[in-house]
């Protein structure tokens, strides 16, 4: 069976763990046994954690790669060996892996990637927090598609979402994105390691074809190696993997693949975390660092008598429209508090009815629960 | 049949390659190669990347194949070797690809000195998007992004590979077939990184704008131009000419 319940192999118990530590952590226990990277603030604690984890267990291989393009590739390439694989890296460098980040999403290969964001655009601030690439990790390639991104707002989220990354990418056959921050990443916080986990391990048919036109679920996947002379290619292709440069039905049935697989599954795969939400004629909705101010907002409001509520989406994307839709239906106003322009507020904007109050952060301060209070009661 | 097209997927054929295209030669040259060396083809992964080269082992060698993005074949490789040591690895690519947008890739392979065989199918030009100059291409040659002669000068790509650490370097013409296949089967051979640059003909477009459009006569004058490394005994006798042998 491709779930499995296992021990985790180190260390169970409570600890002070760095966000980065965190993360890397939860991707070893989930199996994660190759890493490639290349050096980057706030993201270079990872690789450091994930050395200790692999010589300590005298498993796993780490890569430097010459630069991020690399990093992905050896990833992608690594993952066809039935590696579980994965990079971290933030704003700059996630810019050059989106060329290889399609050939993943097109290939369907498994692996992880975590984005620990910094302000930008450019070098901007490398040790200052932002969430501006909200929208960077779902659009930043080129075509149609979907992609699950993942938006802890804790240590303990980071350790835990680490394995859960690797289970839905593992599940789904697509790359998934670990999106924190640098002040999540930075941050120590004790960690539960708990002693068991479950750990999705993907579907391994040595007789499959590679690739699929199912609408509906992701396909098995066989290996390099498995003797059946594999044709992988990020050109459009048969399930075969014939490259097919001309036909348009090709092309639209990967295409309903690489949706359909992911959008069909959507209520295993959407996850958040909800106070309050039954009463409130407010909402504050948020993820990440800045669900952190809003959760406390929300705490002080509420002893205020506001009938206010508390939104945070721990997966980002896909956004569950209809849930959405239906959870917000007797909510007045909205309250998004987020480190960037209104990234979240223009999708709740697109998606619901009622007012979107956005509560923004363009500097590299995380937004305190008292700007929050502030707007809030401004606007009620 | 003979043995070395067991290493072919002939059911793909006609190939891509325009006519006259060494491409085809090269091909051949790699296959033997696989076939006299015995290899286990089920261990065996070769990694393309974007370009005329490209279609090379994907789809027509009959053995697990990655087909990646342009200039990036060499890293996919990498992770491949690390996290399966065991395999033989062959990246073929091509001029634009190994040397121009990849070529931050392929010297630092050769610097790691890793043990992936890579042979740069050079066709001294870009072929797919209509003949445009690429690192290799002579100086002086028109193309279609150098109308009126390159002013550029070109990459000695082996002299480069060999200085950033390789372990094996060998440059050959599709007009020296025995020993395009025995460097091939060398490279594979030597532990480390290996490099065959396989200069190619274009007839389509290098060949048309500069040498010939002439298959046979592209071939002999591969053949005529080029001259062993082991014979050149004056800066002299190489002015102008294709320098092939082992680096």
């Amino acid at each position: 069976m491709p779930w499995n319940r296992i021990k985790v192999p180190i260390k169970s118990g409570r600890f002070l763990l760095q966000g980065d530590e965190a993360v890397a952590d939860g991707a070893f226990c989930a199996g994660m046994r190759f890493y490639a990277g290349y050096p980057i603030t706030p993201a270079s604690e990872i690789i450091t954690r994930v050395q200790d984890r692999f010589e300590e267990s005298n498993e796993g291989v780490y890569f430097q790669g010459e630069d991020e393009i690399a990093s992905i590739a050896a990833c992608i390439g690594a993952s066809w060996t039935g590696t579980k694989a994965m990079t971290a890296t933030s704003g700059p460098g996630f810019d050059l892996m989106v060329e290889n980040l399609g050939y993943a999403i097109f290939t369907e290969t498994p692996m992880v990637i975590v984005d620990v964001q910094r302000a930008g655009p450019s070098t901007g601030q490398a040790a200052r927090p932002s969430q501006g690439d909200y929208h960077q990790v779902r659009y930043a390639t080129h075509g149609d598609y979907e992609i699950i991104v993942l938006s802890p707002w804790s240590c303990q989220e980071l350790f835990e979402f680490g394995v859960r990354a690797f289970n839905l990418s593992e599940r789904y056959r697509v790359p998934t994105i670990v999106l924190t921050d640098e002040a999540i990443a930075h941050l120590r916080e004790p960690v539960e390691i708990p002693e068991e986990i479950d750990v999705f391990d993907r579907e391994h048919d040595p007789e499959a074809p590679p690739f699929s036109f199912d609408e509906v679920d992701a396909s098995p996947m066989p290996l390099l190696g498995d003797g059946k002379a594999l044709l992988v290619t990020g050109s459009t292709h048969t399930e075969w993997g014939k490259r097919v440069t001309q036909d348009p039905e090709v092309h639209r049935k990967i295409v309903k693949h690489l949706i359909g697989k992911i959008s069909n599954h959507i209520s295993d795969i959407f996850e958040t975390h909800e106070e309050f939400i039954e009463d409130a004629d407010f909402v504050i909705a948020s993820y990440g660092i800045s669900a952190r101010s809003g959760f406390e907002a929300m705490n002080r409001l509420r002893k205020k008598r506001i009938k206010i509520g508390f939104f945070r989406l721990k997966v980002i994307w896909p956004i569950w429209e209809k849930y959405i839709i239906q959870r917000f239906s007797n909510v007045k106003k909205v309250f998004v508090p987020e480190m960037n322009m209104g990234h979240l507020s223009s999708e709740l904007k697109r998606i619901l009815n009622c007012e979107i109050i956005p509560v923004t952060e363009l500097g590299t301060n995380v937004i305190l629960p008292e700007e929050i209070v502030k707007v809030v009661e401004e606007n009620l | 049949m003979k043995t070395y097209m067991e290493w072919i997927r002939t059911e793909f054929f006609p190939t891509a390659f325009c006519p006259g295209c060494g491409h085809g030669i090269i091909l051949r040259a790699i296959a033997k190669a696989c076939d006299e060396l015995e290899l286990d083809r089920d261990n065996v992964v070769f990694v393309s990347g974007i370009g005329c080269s490209g279609w090379i082992p994907s789809p027509y060698i009959k053995a697990d194949s990655i087909h990646t993005t342009h200039g990036r074949a060499i890293a996919f490789a990498t992770g491949v070797k690390l996290a399966r040591p065991d395999f033989t690895v062959i990246v073929v690519g091509g001029d634009g690809d190994l040397a121009s947008i990849g070529g931050n890739h392929l010297i630092h392979a050769a610097r790691r000195n890793i043990d992936i065989t890579c042979i740069m199918a050079d066709n001294n030009n870009y072929g797919m998007t209509g003949g445009q100059y690429s690192p290799t291409t002579p100086k002086g040659s028109k193309t279609s992004t150098s109308r009126k002669g390159l002013s550029e000068a070109p990459f000695d790509v082996a002299k480069l590979v060999k200085s950033a650490g390789a372990s094996f370097v060998a440059r050959y013409t599709v007009a020296h077939f025995p020993q395009l296949v025995n460097s091939i089967k060398k490279a594979i051979s030597t532990e480390g990184f290996s490099f065959v640059q396989a200069i190619s003909t274009c007839p389509t477009h290098f060949g048309r704008r500069n040498v010939t459009q002439d298959p046979y006569e592209f071939i002999d004058y591969l053949k005529r131009n080029s001259v062993n490394i082991k014979n050149i005994t004056s800066s002299a006798e190489s002015m102008g000419k294709i320098i092939i042998g082992e680096f």
